[in-house]
């Protein structure tokens, strides 16, 4: 039973660029690896906390949709408890209407850009 | 005299008057599902330590105020939102 999930995790700001990238890429292969196919990916990058975590104020949040099986669910968290450099993530499951939601706003994302070239 | 037996007597004076017909925000725009990762939206449902509103002051229906509850807790677990803070707004 294909299900449609969607992550958002933060990893620690004493992470450089490359390294976030380095844990950004370890996480889509994961995804990608066990059969789950990526919907769309967001990266809201270093932004401030509105508590600290682990006695740090600020987090690159990096946000993942995808498609996968139930069972696949807790291999991923099992990764990202491992993963140090993850201070905090939250997987959700997508119903009808958050998966109507999204594609409404990628829509409208989409659209925007559409706006954007022709005005180039 | 009449004004009395009409209305019941407070010790102090409520504060509304005028009974503003509350309406449930959701319903009204056809709004079917609430986003945990805008906080500037779920501002609106909390007061300034933080804290949810009650229903009886958003109006909310109550099935929307389970999912705009859910949603500010995932939000507060993301730390988009602060579990308590004060002058929030």
């Amino acid at each position: 039973m294909v299900n449609q999930y969607e992550t958002v995790f933060i990893a620690t700001p004493v992470l450089s660029e490359e390294q976030m990238k380095e844990t950004v890429k370890k996480f889509r292969s994961i995804i990608t690896d066990n059969g789950a196919e990526i919907v769309y990916e967001d990266d809201w990058g270093l932004r401030k906390l509105a508590y600290p975590i682990q006695h740090k104020t600020t987090g690159f949040y990096y946000l993942i949709e995808f498609k996968s099986a139930g069972e696949f669910i807790d291999k991923l968290e099992i990764e990202f408890r491992r993963d140090e450099r993850i201070i905090r993530f939250l997987t959700v499951k997508i119903d009808k209407h958050h998966a109507g939601f999204n594609e409404k706003r990628r829509k409208k994302e989409s659209g925007n850009e559409e706006k954007l070239n022709k005005e180039e | 005299m009449a004004q009395n037996q009409g209305e019941i007597r407070y010790l102090t004076p409520p504060s509304v008057d005028i009974k503003k017909k509350k309406y449930c925000r959701f319903k009204k725009n056809k709004i079917k599902y609430i986003d945990y990762k805008d906080p500037n939206f779920l501002k609106k449902f909390v007061n300034e330590q933080g804290k949810i509103l009650p229903r009886r002051l958003t109006g909310t229906s109550l099935k929307y105020q389970r999912k705009v509850s859910t949603s500010i807790k995932r939000a507060r677990h993301l730390a988009l939102m602060p579990y308590v803070t004060d002058l929030l707004k």
